[in-house]
């Protein structure tokens, strides 16, 4: 037994990822049974809502439509002005996100990781290290492992998760990494590597910088809570509060190449 | 019956860390996941053979491992450490009482999780720790309690749901019968 689990633990990552996969593969015919369930029971619950409710939520979506295709318009041209902006600068374009839905299937079983896994593999184009974020834009984690039908993403707090991330007016730069001393340190992180005349308050937010290329810059990550110096003052640390709910994620989206 | 006990305890165990991955009610209710296979190796220990309480270590924890971020095998230890110490004494043990299988799944669920963190420091890992971690620990020691006594509920009525049933005492007495005839 002992030797079984040291050959398991030494294996190459390759291998050991593929063994992950196939062994979490057992579990598709539960995950297509509680999807199925799930479907089924939104199904049953939208047959129940009254036709007064759905013409109420259809003039609700009419009105917001038509604020959004104002708002689309004005973006529209904005976006022609940064193009032609970034040609007369010489400056690399922002291409636009290209995002794809997912569902959460599974969370993480043990209490020390974060993670999730989602129902879109490598055949519908995902990969690693691919950004991953919440139905209201603000950032989840990334892309760890990728599957044929499914993949698992590394949530924000996990310990192998680091954001650069830009707060405050002046843009200060600092790295998002995990908290492990708080109680409640459910949506709450450190923010890190902040120097010392760091001009950051409580109330100001956290953006990715993209840095690194992972994650796009400019994704919304949370909000300072406080700041406090570090290493007898040689630089300032601060706590952040995610912008996502990661303990209620159901879908989300990933950002693809 | 020893094999079909077997394969319900893996089935069992197949669910079991199916439902910790997917199953959020206890997980929003209580802030923590709780685990099956605590208590399910405290089962199987008790009634079933070294074989038994093997499989049910590897295939528990690669199972469990898959689902999570844990390096694939990490698991499979300390289940297996669990589940070896309680076949080793398991004749001292008072098995049949409510209490000792509460008492034994207590214990179990309480060092299943450190064990599992014990393997993954000694591997360089830098799981999550914090003052969080004992109140998930507490969770999962006192889940570990409760759901023993209920895998054994569980299991007994499969065992009768299978087994032949008993032959029950005939109340045909010997040396009451008429004898007929002359002797």
């Amino acid at each position: 037994m002992v030797l079984l689990v040291v050959v398991l633990l030494n294996l190459p990552t390759q291998t050991v990822t593929k063994l992950k996969l196939a062994v979490s593969g057992l579990f598709l015919p539960l995950f297509g049974l509680a999807a199925s369930s799930r479907e089924a029971t939104t199904r049953a619950g939208d047959a129940l809502l009254s036709k007064r409710d759905l013409l109420r939520e259809i003039k609700e979506l009419g009105a917001s439509n038509q604020v959004l295709n104002l708002q689309l318009l004005q973006t529209a041209e904005v976006w022609r002005e940064n193009g032609r902006l970034s040609q007369m600068l010489n400056t690399a374009r922002q291409r636009p996100w290209k995002l794809r839905m997912a569902r959460v299937i599974a969370r993480e079983p043990t209490t020390w990781w974060r993670s999730v896994w989602i129902d879109l593999g490598s055949r519908d184009g995902m990969r690693t290290n691919l950004a991953v974020l919440t139905p209201d834009c603000f950032l989840v984690g990334k892309v760890q492992t990728v599957g044929e039908t499914r993949s698992q993403i590394l949530l924000l707090g996990d310990p192998g998760l680091r954001v650069s991330v830009l707060a405050g007016t002046n843009n200060e730069s600092g790295v998002v990494i995990s908290i492990s001393t708080s109680p409640r340190g459910n949506n709450l992180m450190d923010l890190a590597y902040l120097s010392a005349a760091s001009r950051i308050h409580p109330g100001d937010k956290a953006i990715t910088s993209g840095v690194g290329g992972v994650f796009p810059g400019g994704i919304p990550v949370g909000q300072v809570v406080d700041l406090q110096p570090q290493d007898n003052g040689l630089s300032m640390a601060a706590r952040v509060r995610l912008f996502a709910d990661l303990t209620a994620l159901e879908e989300v989206w990933v950002i693809l190449p | 019956m020893n094999w079909l006990n077997t394969i319900f305890i893996l089935a069992l165990a197949y669910l079991g860390a199916f439902l910790e991955g997917s199953f959020d009610l206890f997980r929003n209710l209580l802030g923590a996941q709780i685990s099956l296979l605590p208590a399910l190796m405290v089962y199987t220990s008790l009634t079933a053979g070294i074989g038994s309480v093997a499989l049910l270590a590897v295939c528990g924890g690669l199972w469990l491992d898959s689902l999570s971020a844990n390096p694939m095998g990490v698991s499979i230890l300390p289940l297996f450490v669990i589940g070896f110490v309680i076949l080793r004494n398991r004749d001292l043990l008072l098995r049949e009482h409510r209490f000792a299988q509460m008492a034994l799944g207590l214990a179990a669920g309480a060092l299943f999780p450190l064990g599992t963190l014990f393997v993954l420091l000694n591997l360089g890992a830098a799981p999550l720790l914090g003052w969080r971690l004992l109140w998930q620990w507490l969770v999962a020691a006192l889940s570990g309690g409760l759901l023993t006594p209920l895998c054994f509920w569980l299991f007994g009525r499969l065992r009768r749901a299978f087994a032949y049933p008993a032959l029950r005492q005939s109340s045909f007495r010997p040396d009451r019968e008429i004898k007929r005839g002359r002797q």
